[in-house]
């Protein structure tokens, strides 16, 4: 083998080493017979300061080089000539080695082929930092650069930026982080996001994902549920605008539920859970940030509920005699699927005592009865949120969703003498014109009913509707299925 | 600066785009006009502007009245238009 063969006289080598990678260490003296033959050999160490320092090896310690050189795997050996990468191998195949090196007996002591290690430039997390450290990130949005003693959290509070609670800075990596799980482009607009109708795209929605605490695999749930929140029949700006207290509530089904670890169980209403948590506050924080719609300008609820935070769960689809709520308008099973409802907070129904489901729909019916006002009808929607023990009732007694929905229908159809105006001794009430018919509370599709919360407890939960739902071809809730 | 920590900002980075509303110039008369009564399609608004209908026409000043379908969507761009084509001023009327 010639000790210098002319070919390299214009060739020169990098090669990527990592001393707790079993092959790099295995290849130690191949390292070491390579230096010697090949004077343009540049070692660079990602992980251990010291080693091979005798050869003159860099530490890569802000993997710069690494990402600079887009190093997957250790080892890496690459062939320059003058400024041109002219071949890469990595892990150690010696042919390749060899055929790169130009060294016929390089390695003979070797097995023919070891794999690699994985790169420190590619550990979780890691990559979407040095993107933004050294790389061209991508991201088009305004850069905010706090003060060297300036705080990140208090300036995204002073702009305006939270809903009161401390949100998650949005550096470049979080939401380079973010957008990656999404196949959706950054740049790619998701719609109009009301009041003030501006443009939302995918890279707004990672930045106020980030900031909400959302992990990138609830992208797909969260841009589903602002597509959603943007269809004009589900009137975001309505709901926003209102004097009423509702937001929107976003029930999610199907296998993604399980994939990103929602909650459908104990507290399933309550915190906890960081999927629901997050996805019901980014799409909040989406509204507020990029549509403008601040409490106390635009949002003009009288009392707002907390549910406007964050509202956001999973339905319980473990028991297979139930139907899903997506299936049930209209998504096919096994699909995953986010529905929308423009609703106010919990109202638990306690009833520990009926044992057939005509009592329970008579119990359930009663408490449905006073949402919005007991006198009014047509007026708001409702969602029963019914718990594992009272569907039990309904499931042995052969009652599924259709056959609930339907006998609460009627339970709740009402006299209308009264409810009119002025009966009861009550003001408000429906037009005396309807005195002398029967009125049902609720249109026929205004009651969403959803089976959730921990096995144990006898009761049900209602989410009064938006008043907006009086107009019902104008306003109603919206179920879009998650196709990302 | 604090490179570490850059962020990028979550708004649309706009403000909003409000619409220019032109000034009536100095000493016009109302009664020289004709006033849109707008409802924003609220529960009872329709009193709130039949009232305010009573004061204005008392006052012998014209007005013509029109009504969102609904208050949950901003108004239609004809409706817009038309207010703009037959009025010179608008009261737009809320009834919370």
């Amino acid at each position: 083998m010639p000790a210098n063969p002319p070919a390299l006289a214009a060739a020169h080598y990098l090669v990527f080493l990592k001393q707790e990678c079993h092959t790099c260490a295995t290849l130690e003296p191949v390292i070491r017979m390579l230096k010697a033959q090949l004077p343009g050999l540049r070692i660079v160490v990602q992980d251990e300061p010291a080693y091979l320092a005798d050869l003159g090896a860099e530490h890569d310690n802000t993997l710069a080089l690494s990402f600079l050189h887009q190093i997957e795997v250790t080892p890496t050996l690459i062939r320059f000539e003058g400024d041109a990468e002219t071949g890469r191998t990595d892990g150690w195949v010696r042919a390749e080695w060899r055929q790169l090196t130009e060294l016929n007996e390089l390695g003979a002591d070797q097995r023919e082929m070891m794999p690699g290690c994985g790169s420190k430039s590619h550990e979780p997390g890691v990559y979407e930092r040095l993107v933004a450290r050294f790389g061209e990130s991508g991201l088009v949005s305004r850069p905010i650069e706090p003060g060297e003693w300036d705080d990140p959290m208090e300036i995204c509070f002073e702009r305006g930026w939270t809903d009161g609670l401390p949100v998650v800075p949005p550096t470049d990596e979080r939401i380079l982080r973010m957008l990656r799980g999404t196949a959706r482009k950054p740049q790619e607009v998701v719609g109009l996001v009301p009041p003030n109708l501006a443009e939302c795209t995918v890279e707004k929605v990672a930045i106020n994902a980030v900031m909400a605490g959302c992990k990138p695999e609830y992208m797909p749930v969260l841009l589903t549920a602002l597509e959603a929140a943007l269809e004009p029949v589900f009137t975001m700006h309505g709901v926003l605008c209102t004097t009423c207290s509702a937001g929107p509530i976003i029930i999610v089904n199907g296998p993604v539920a399980r994939a990103i670890g929602m909650n459908w169980g104990i507290n399933v209403l309550g915190p906890g859970n960081r999927a629901n948590a997050t996805i019901g506050r980014a799409l909040q924080l989406i509204i507020r940030n990029v549509g403008g719609g601040r409490p106390g300008e635009i949002d003009r609820a009288t009392f707002g509920t907390p549910a406007k935070y964050t509202f956001c769960f999973a339905e319980d689809e473990t028991d297979p005699s139930w139907e899903p709520l997506s299936v049930s308008r209209g998504v096919p099973r096994g699909r995953s699927a986010v529905t929308l409802f423009q609703g106010d907070g919990v109202q638990q129904l306690i009833d520990m005592k009926s044992r057939t489901p005509e009592q329970l729909t008579r119990s359930i019916a009663a408490a449905l009865a006073v949402v919005g006002h007991p006198k009014q009808a047509l007026y708001v929607s409702a969602m029963l949120i019914i718990s594992p023990e009272h569907y039990a009732i309904y499931r042995d007694a052969g009652w599924d969703r259709a056959r609930i929905t339907r006998e609460l229908h009627a339970q709740l159809l009402r006299p209308g003498r009264d409810l009119v105006v002025g009966a009861q001794g009550m003001g408000e009430g429906i037009p005396a014109s309807k005195a002398d018919e029967m009125v049902p509370k609720f249109w026929d599709d205004g009651l969403l009913i959803v089976r959730a919360g921990g096995d144990a407890g006898l009761y049900s939960a209602i989410c009064g509707g938006w008043t907006g739902h009086r107009h019902h071809d104008e306003s109603q809730p919206v179920t879009k299925e998650i196709t990302d | 600066m604090n490179s570490t920590l850059v962020m990028r900002d979550p708004t649309a980075e706009t403000s909003p785009v409000l619409r220019e509303r032109k000034r009536l110039a100095e000493g016009t008369r109302l009664d020289q006009l004709t006033v849109a009564l707008f409802d924003i399609g609220k529960t009872r608004g329709d009193e709130f502007m039949d009232r305010m209908e009573q004061l204005f026409t008392q006052r012998q000043i014209a007005v013509r009245r029109y009504r969102k379908p609904t208050n949950t969507r901003t108004a239609p761009v004809e409706l817009l238009q038309r207010v703009a084509a037959e009025c010179q001023a608008v009261v737009v009327g809320l009834s919370d």
